[in-house]
C-alpha cells in the first residue's frame, strides 16, 4: 500500500470517529433531557397545585389533626405512595397552620402529642412546639408549612413536592411557608 | 475419557484459551502467601456470585412497582416454595459481602498490599467497596416497606443539603417530586443493571491486576518497598521460594469459600429473610424507621453530631474519606509493609473499628430517640409512689400524662433522651426544677404553655420526692438567709 493511501485511510478513520461523535451528540440531547425531566419539570413549578384536605368542620378550633391528601401528580405504578399525611392545626376561625409530617431534620414522620403540646420525631429525637417552631433536638428549624387557603368551607393546601431541609432559601425562613 | 479430551480439544482448537487459563492457574506465588489471611478476596467474589444467582432468582418474581413490590415480596415469603429461603440467602449474602469486603480491605491495608506497584488495584478496590455499599443501600430500598420509604426520605433530606444543586439532586434521585413509583423503578435499575454491571467490570479489572502483578508477598519487617528494585525482588522471590497457585494455595480459598457459602445458608435457614416490614403507606406515621445493619453507625452519627456541624459533616465527610482512601497508595507507596512496624496503621484500624462498633451498638437501642409509647405503656413503679401525699400523686399523674416518660426514665423504664429522674431531687432544687419544667433548656422543650400553675406545682412536688430514702434533697442554702425562712 502506498503512503498516500495510508494517509487517506487515516483521514477516513478520523472522519469516521468525527461522524460517530456527531451521532453521539445528536442522541445525547434527547437522552439527557429524558434523564433530567424530573428536575426540569420541578424548576418550572410543574409539580405544585392546590389540593383539598376536607371540610372546615373536620378540624375543631384549637386542635391539631392528621389529614391526608393525594399527591397532585400521579403515575399508575405509584400504589399507596401518593397518599400523603399532614398535620392540620386550626388556630382559630379561618386561621390555620398546615405542617408536613416530615421532620425538618431528615424527613422522618413526626407525631403529635396533644397532652404535652409537642410534635416528636421517632428517628433522631427532634421535638417541635404546637406552632411548629423548634423545641429541641437536631432540627435546625421548625416544621415545614404548606401554604393554605379556605374556600367554600373547604381547606386547601398547595402541595406536590416532598419538603426537604435544603429545598430553597425561602424555606429556611419561618414566615414564608413552603413545601 | 478419550472422548472428553477429544471434545475438549475440539473446543480449544477454536477458543484457544486452555493455555492462558493454565498459565494463570499455575502462575507462581510466594510460598508464604498460601495463608488463611489471603482467602478474603476470593470469598468476596464467591459471595458476589451467590448474590448474582439469588438476585436473578428473586427477579423472576419481584415486581418493581411501588404498588406491587410489597405484595410480591409477601408472595415470595409465603406462597412460593422456598421463596423465603432465596430472599434470606440474598439478604444474608449482602450482610456477609459487606463484612467480607471490609475484612479484605483491612487485611490488604495492614499487609501493605496497596503499595507499589499495586496502587491501582487498591483504587479499583475502593470503588468496589463503594459499589458494594451502593448495592446494600439500593437493595434496602427494593425491600419496599416502611423502612425503605422513610429511608429514602432520609437520603433525599441529606441530598437536599448540597448547596445550590440540592433540590435538583433530590428530584433526580426520586425521579419526581415525591417518593413514588418512579423512585422504586430507578432504584431497581441501579440495583439490577447499573451497579452490578460496573461491579462485574471492576471485579475483572481487579482480578486481572492481581494476576499480572502477582499476589502481595507476606510482609517481613525491615523488607522495604522501593520503586526501583521491588519488581525484580518480587520475581526473585517467586523464583526462589514460589509455588504454583493451583493447587498449592488454592485449596485454602476453596475451603473458605465453601465454608462462607454454608455460613450464609445456615444464617438464612435459621434467621430467615429480612422483612418486609409494614406496608409503604406514607399515611401510616406510627413507624420508627431504622436503616439496615451496615448503615446503623450513620444513623447514630446523625443523632449525635451538633446540629450546626451536621450539614458540613454530611457533605464534606464522605468526600474526605473517599479522597483519603484513593490517595493512600500515593501518600505511602513505598517503605515498610509489615504491620509490626506500622503502629499508626494499626491504631487507625483499631480506632475506626471501635468507633464504628460503638456507633452501631448505640444505634441498636437509639438512646437519643424519645420512646413514643413510654407515657402510656410504662407505669410509674410502686416504690416511687409509696408514702406520697395527694398533691405528689397528682404530680405523678401529670408526669405520666404530659409524656415526660418518653424522654426520661424512672426505675430504668422510659426514654433515654433526657437524664433518668430516679434521683433528680438530689441534683436540682425546687426553684431549678420549676425553671427547667417551665422554660426547658439544654435539650428539653419548655412546658410553660402546656402546664397550668396547679399542674406545675404538683409535678414539681412529685419530682422533689425523687431521692433515695434517708438522703436529703438538694436545697438552696441562700434561700434561708434571703427569705429568713427556717426549716
Amino acid at each position: 500500500m502506498s503512503d498516500q493511501t495510508t494517509t487517506r485511510r487515516r483521514l477516513f478513520m478520523k472522519l469516521g470517529i468525527l461522524f460517530n461523535g456527531f451521532a453521539a451528540a445528536v442522541l445525547a440531547v434527547p437522552i439527557g433531557r429524558f434523564l433530567l425531566s424530573s428536575v426540569t419539570r420541578g424548576r418550572a413549578n410543574g409539580y405544585l397545585s392546590w389540593v383539598s384536605l376536607g371540610r372546615l368542620s373536620d378540624f375543631p378550633e384549637g386542635e391539631t389533626r392528621l389529614a391526608t391528601f393525594r399527591n397532585p401528580l400521579m403515575m399508575p405504578t405509584d400504589g399507596k405512595t401518593v397518599d400523603t399525611a399532614c398535620w392540620v392545626r386550626r388556630v382559630e376561625g379561618q386561621k390555620f397552620q398546615v405542617f408536613a409530617v416530615n421532620c425538618a431534620h431528615l424527613g422522618c414522620p413526626v407525631r403529635w402529642f396533644p397532652q404535652s403540646g409537642l410534635f416528636m420525631c421517632p428517628c433522631h429525637g427532634g421535638a417541635y412546639y404546637r406552632d411548629g417552631s423548634r423545641a429541641s433536638g437536631p432540627p435546625e428549624r421548625g416544621l415545614f408549612e404548606y401554604p393554605y387557603k379556605v374556600d367554600n368551607g373547604l381547606i386547601t393546601i398547595q402541595a406536590g413536592e416532598m419538603p426537604t431541609p435544603g429545598a430553597s432559601v425561602a424555606c429556611t425562613e419561618r414566615e414564608r411557608p413552603c413545601a | 475419557m478419550r472422548l472428553i479430551s477429544r471434545i475438549g480439544g475440539w473446543f480449544d482448537e477454536r477458543l484457544q484459551i486452555a493455555a492462558p487459563i493454565r498459565d494463570a492457574a499455575e502462575h507462581p506465588v510466594p510460598r508464604n502467601t498460601a495463608s488463611w489471611w489471603y482467602v478474603f478476596g476470593s470469598a468476596a467474589l464467591v459471595v458476589f456470585i451467590l448474590q448474582l444467582v439469588t438476585g436473578i432468582m428473586l427477579a423472576l418474581v419481584y415486581v418493581p412497582s411501588a404498588g406491587e413490590a410489597w405484595n410480591s415480596l409477601q408472595a415470595l415469603n409465603h406462597d412460593i416454595a422456598l421463596g423465603w429461603f432465596i430472599r434470606a440467602l440474598h439478604g444474608w449474602g449482602s450482610n456477609f459481602m459487606v463484612a467480607i469486603v471490609l475484612i479484605h480491605m483491612t487485611q490488604v491495608f495492614l499487609f501493605g498490599a496497596y503499595k507499589f506497584p499495586r496502587e491501582l488495584t487498591w483504587i479499583v478496590g475502593v470503588f468496589l467497596l463503594l459499589m458494594t455499599l451502593g448495592m446494600a443501600f439500593t437493595g434496602q430500598v427494593l425491600r419496599f416497606d416502611q423502612d425503605a420509604y422513610w429511608g429514602l426520605g432520609i437520603g433525599a433530606s441529606i441530598a437536599s443539603r448540597v448547596p445550590i444543586a440540592g433540590p435538583a439532586i433530590v428530584k433526580l434521585m426520586l425521579g419526581g417530586p415525591i417518593i413514588a413509583g418512579a423512585t422504586l423503578s430507578r432504584f431497581f435499575a441501579m440495583h439490577v443493571f447499573v451497579i452490578p454491571g460496573l461491579l462485574i467490570g471492576f471485579v475483572c479489572l481487579h482480578l486481572l491486576m492481581v494476576l499480572k502483578l502477582g499476589i502481595n508477598e507476606w510482609p517481613m519487617p525491615g523488607r522495604l518497598v522501593r520503586r526501583a528494585t521491588y519488581v525484580n525482588e518480587y520475581h526473585a522471590l517467586t523464583r526462589k521460594d514460589g509455588a504454583p497457585f493451583v493447587p498449592f494455595a488454592v485449596w485454602k480459598d476453596l475451603f473458605f469459600a465453601a465454608f462462607i457459602l454454608l455460613a450464609v445458608a445456615a444464617c438464612a435457614a435459621w434467621f430467615g429473610p429480612f422483612g418486609p416490614a409494614g406496608k409503604p403507606d406514607p399515611t401510616i406515621i406510627q413507624t420508627v424507621p431504622k436503616p439496615d445493619y451496615f448503615f446503623l453507625w450513620l444513623y447514630a452519627l446523625l443523632s449525635l453530631l451538633p446540629p450546626s456541624m451536621e450539614t458540613p459533616a454530611l457533605l464534606i465527610g464522605p468526600v474526605l474519606v473517599i479522597l483519603g482512601l484513593l490517595l493512600l497508595p500515593f501518600l505511602s507507596g513505598e517503605g515498610e509493609k509489615s504491620w509490626k512496624r506500622r503502629p499508626i496503621a494499626v491504631l487507625t484500624v483499631l480506632l475506626l473499628a471501635i468507633t464504628l462498633g460503638t456507633f452501631t451498638h448505640l444505634a441498636e437501642y437509639a438512646p437519643w430517640s424519645p420512646q413514643m409509647n413510654a407515657w402510656s405503656g410504662a407505669s410509674i413503679p410502686d416504690q416511687f409512689l409509696k408514702y406520697t401525699s395527694a398533691v405528689e400523686r397528682q404530680g405523678a399523674l401529670v408526669f405520666q400524662v404530659k409524656q415526660c416518660r418518653n424522654c426520661h426514665s424512672l426505675g430504668e423504664n422510659g426514654g433515654e433522651r433526657g437524664p433518668a429522674l430516679d434521683t433528680v431531687a438530689m441534683r436540682l432544687t425546687q426553684d431549678q426544677l420549676i425553671r427547667q419544667v417551665i422554660q426547658g433548656g439544654g435539650n428539653m422543650p419548655a412546658y410553660g404553655k402546656n402546664l397550668s400553675p396547679a399542674e406545675t406545682t404538683a409535678l414539681v412536688a412529685f419530682l422533689e420526692t425523687l431521692h433515695p430514702r434517708g438522703q436529703a434533697p438538694a436545697r438552696d442554702a441562700s434561700r434561708d438567709v434571703v427569705l429568713g425562712e427556717r426549716r
